[in-house]
């Protein structure tokens, strides 16, 4: 698969998939998908339903482990290491590979805990630490002056917006290496999308940020680097703005023209 | 195309709303039925009647006399085939309660309405609550005391300070008497037993070489047993004495036939005059008379008396069945639904979960015999007991077999609940959990579980209904008629798990079936009855209240 890596960007490469299929059971999902993302970029997976973008995003924390009798071939790498190696917990890499998913899943406790839920399962108990983890959380997904008063509150009396921005707060809190966000305002009214779409923005100066999206409008407004999957092949990769300007596979062009999809 | 007009009502559903709507307000008018049934007889029971007396007609103008308590009248019309007279007249008749079974021979009787020439309500009528042979009824005469004068009723603020006061020190007295004898002598009877233990243990470990140490420590538990025996014959004279001190005095009344009757004040634990009583005094008895239903424990083969060793043996064999019922339909739930494969097997291991809440109780308790009790527990006598051996330990019916033995039968509601509560937490949440690096296991426990808190505490609460009012399998695995002391008491190790009980739920049975004087028990079916509802009532409104506040922690529509 001919993939253009312009080079133009000096940051580094974070995530390595090579050669990467998938399976679900007899289902082939992904067909050896090449793709390398860099660091503290924000990377859009773009394509219509069911071409495995989403797959291909739940497989970097794989968490299609979950589903029964899916398989893969080709190796996923995390600052070069294998994603699949027998020697790494799972635990550990989905703490250094925070998710944010498509309808906002607060857990039914209190904000605080909420956001804490991650340094409790890995026993950490000291308080005066995790109250800066929650106020340093909550001010990076922009939710602090909204909730800083009502920290014991129940997360589900919460709006799908905040909701949304706490689920990303609980993801950070963890300090992961890459956060990937599947469809995260696809349940959002505008205001709200356009909340998270400039805290993606932000977040952009720590963490490596990986996005699906159905919405084009929304991958050239947040992503530096846009892949375009189609029928579980990427069809392009390239910098969202050549990518939407200048396409260099037919597939692509009709599609962000919105000829099918 | 012509809109036709709708011909019958059959298509429109109409009729079948009807027969829906009457399918559940049937089942509902049956069960309010009967708790309004429950509720007015159980309570009826406490409220203090008037005593009546009844005049017979008879052709001489000198009628017999009845003195009672109006309990029921009723028609008698349908009957009269088998009666002599048929005139066509309706026939009715009245039964009243006249007490003083030991002189009238029987305590209940039937009065045809039409032989009453007059019932009237006198105010001086005494109505005594005893010991033994229930109550007694009369107009009171005079007080008898040893070496003193009687004291005749004319005497009236002499003859009622006198009888208060009588009563009180009598009552008191057999308090005494009673805690010598069952909570002290007991004691003794429990230490001499330990000794006569270790004695024989002794003595049939060291048949052969017979060391110095062990004929040491014989002699030493004779002297004990010696000072034990000593204490014993004094509480034993105390108590005699005192049984002496109780007899002495009497209350003489009449009866409604003219016979004079002398009871033992000794025997009197309580009097009223019925018919004095103003609405807040008789309100006040009500209430009184529940306290002590409620308080005291059964007499007189249990037809007399109060409930609370049944009450209190229910309470803690429905929490201690609760404890172990929960966290293993629970884990088993959480096995199933989240852990196991799901396949035919993990299938099929569900389909006899739920038929087996289907199988008879009575099934249960045979099982629960032969595996606790006959097998367990034998077993346990065998490595633990032994010394006591052959009077079984935990190898008999006892608390805790029947608690596990209802926790086996109830299991299943618990698991079909469980696994209902784990299901309805949605995927999105799991992976939310999964996704900030939580192990399946932290996932369920900090997550799902708590979620689903309020589904389990339904299960739960399912449980202990059917517990708490189960009978059969008790009657193989522990419960009693009368019990000598509760489950949990004073004496060490305080719970005493191989202890049988008493259960509300028996003692119906017990009273209604099985008791000599069922007419005389019948008050106290009912009463029990209620008390039995109210108890598996408050239970779940318990585990309700519980849940509800689960639901609110957990604030949302969501789960």
């Amino acid at each position: 698969m001919p993939v253009e890596n312009s080079n133009q960007k000096l940051n580094p490469t974070i995530i390595q998939i090579e050669n990467f299929s998938f399976f679900y059971g007899k289902n082939q999902a992904l067909f050896d998908i090449d793709l390398s993302i860099p660091e503290k970029e924000v990377t859009a997976l773009i394509g219509p339903s069911g071409c495995g973008k989403s797959t291909l995003l739940r497989s970097i924390n794989r968490m299609n482990d979950l589903v029964d009798e899916s398989n893969h071939r080709g190796r996923i790498l995390i600052q070069d290491q294998d994603i699949h190696d027998t020697q790494l917990e799972v635990i550990s890499l989905r703490k250094r590979v925070g998710m944010v998913f498509q309808k906002s899943n607060p857990f039914p406790k209190s904000i605080y805990e909420n956001v804490v839920f991650g340094l409790r399962i890995a026993g950490k108990t000291n308080k005066n630490d995790l109250d800066e983890v929650v106020e340093r959380s909550l001010k990076a997904s922009a939710l602090w002056d909204e909730v800083k008063d009502r920290l014991k509150d129940s997360a589900l009396g919460l709006s799908g917006g905040q909701m949304q921005r706490l689920c990303i707060a609980r993801a950070i809190a963890n300090q992961p290496e890459v956060l990937l966000m599947d469809e995260p305002c696809s349940a959002l009214d505008p205001v709200a999308t356009a909340k998270i779409e400039s805290l993606i923005h932000e977040l952009k100066k720590n963490y490596t940020i990986v996005i699906v999206t159905h919405n084009m409008q929304q991958a050239s407004r947040v992503s530096d680097r846009t892949a375009f999957l189609y029928m579980g092949k990427l069809i392009e990769y390239d910098e969202t703005e050549t990518l939407f300007t200048n396409p260099k596979q037919q597939q692509t062009e009709d599609y962000i023209t919105g000829r099918f999809g | 195309m012509r809109l036709k007009k709708q011909k019958n009502s059959q298509a429109s559903g109409e009729p079948m709303v009807w027969m829906t709507a009457m399918g559940l307000s049937m089942g509902v008018l049956m069960i309010l039925g009967l708790l309004a049934l429950i509720f007015y007889k159980g309570l009826e029971v406490f409220w203090p009647k008037h005593v009546a007396e009844i005049h017979l007609k008879s052709e001489d103008g000198n009628g017999e006399r009845l003195l009672g308590e109006i309990i029921l009248q009723r028609d008698r019309s349908s009957h009269k085939s088998s009666n002599e007279n048929d005139e066509g007249s309706p026939l009715r008749e009245t039964q009243i309660f006249m007490g003083n079974k030991e002189v009238l021979g029987q305590a209940f009787r039937f009065v045809e309405q039409d032989k009453i020439k007059k019932t009237s309500y006198p105010e001086s009528v005494i109505k005594l609550e005893r010991r033994e042979y229930g109550n007694a009824m009369g107009f009171p005469q005079a007080i008898y005391q040893a070496d003193q004068e009687l004291i005749p009723l004319k005497k009236t603020e002499l003859f009622e300070k006198t009888l208060h006061q009588l009563v009180k020190t009598y009552n008191a007295r057999w308090e005494e008497i009673r805690h010598i004898e069952k909570d002290q002598i007991g004691k003794i009877n429990y230490e001499m037993e330990e000794l006569e233990l270790e004695k024989k243990q002794l003595e049939e470990q060291n048949t052969a070489a017979k060391n110095a140490q062990a004929k040491n420590r014989l002699q030493e538990l004779e002297s004990s047993q010696k000072t034990l025996q000593e204490k014993y014959q004094k509480l034993a004279d105390q108590a005699k004495k005192l049984r002496e001190a109780q007899q002495g005095a009497q209350l003489e009344i009449l009866l409604a036939n003219g016979q004079s009757h002398k009871i033992e004040v000794s025997q009197i634990l309580e009097y009223y005059y019925p018919n004095q009583l103003s609405t807040w005094g008789r309100v006040g008895m009500f209430f009184h008379k529940i306290w002590l239903f409620l308080s005291q424990e059964p007499r007189e083969a249990n037809t007399e008396g109060g409930v609370f060793p049944a009450f209190f043996g229910t309470l803690v064999m429905t929490l201690l069945m609760t404890i172990v019922v929960v966290p293993f339909g629970v884990m088993a739930a959480i096995y199933l639904k989240e852990y196991a494969k799901q396949g035919p097997l993990v299938r099929t291991v569900r389909i006899a979960v739920n038929n087996l809440a289907g199988v008879p109780s009575i099934v249960f308790g045979v099982f629960g015999m032969g595996f606790f009790v006959y097998m367990v527990g034998g077993t346990i006598d065998q490595l633990f007991f032994s010394n006591k051996l052959p009077t079984p330990t935990f190898g008999t019916g006892g608390l805790l077999w029947a608690s596990l033995t209802l926790a086996l039968m109830t299991v299943p509601v618990v698991i079909v609940a469980t696994e209902e509560a784990l299901g309805a937490v949605s995927q999105n949440i799991r992976e939310g959990a999964l996704g900030c690096g939580a192990s399946k296991w932290q996932m369920i426990q900090k997550i799902i579980l708590p979620a689903s808190a309020p589904g389990i505490l339904t299960g739960a609460i399912l449980a202990m209904a059917r517990g708490a009012g189960e009978v059969a399998p008790l009657m193989l695995v522990g419960v009693v008629k009368l019990a000598p002391t509760l489950p949990i008491n004073s004496t060490f190790p305080y719970i005493h798990l191989d202890q049988k009980f008493m259960h509300l739920g028996f003692h119906i049975y017990d009273l209604g079936f099985q008791s000599p004087d069922s007419e005389a028990a019948k008050p106290i079916v009912f009463a029990t009855t209620l008390l039995l509802i109210l108890l598996v009532l408050v239970l779940n409104l318990g585990a309700i209240i519980l849940r509800e506040r689960l639901r609110k922690k957990y604030a949302s529509g969501k789960f």
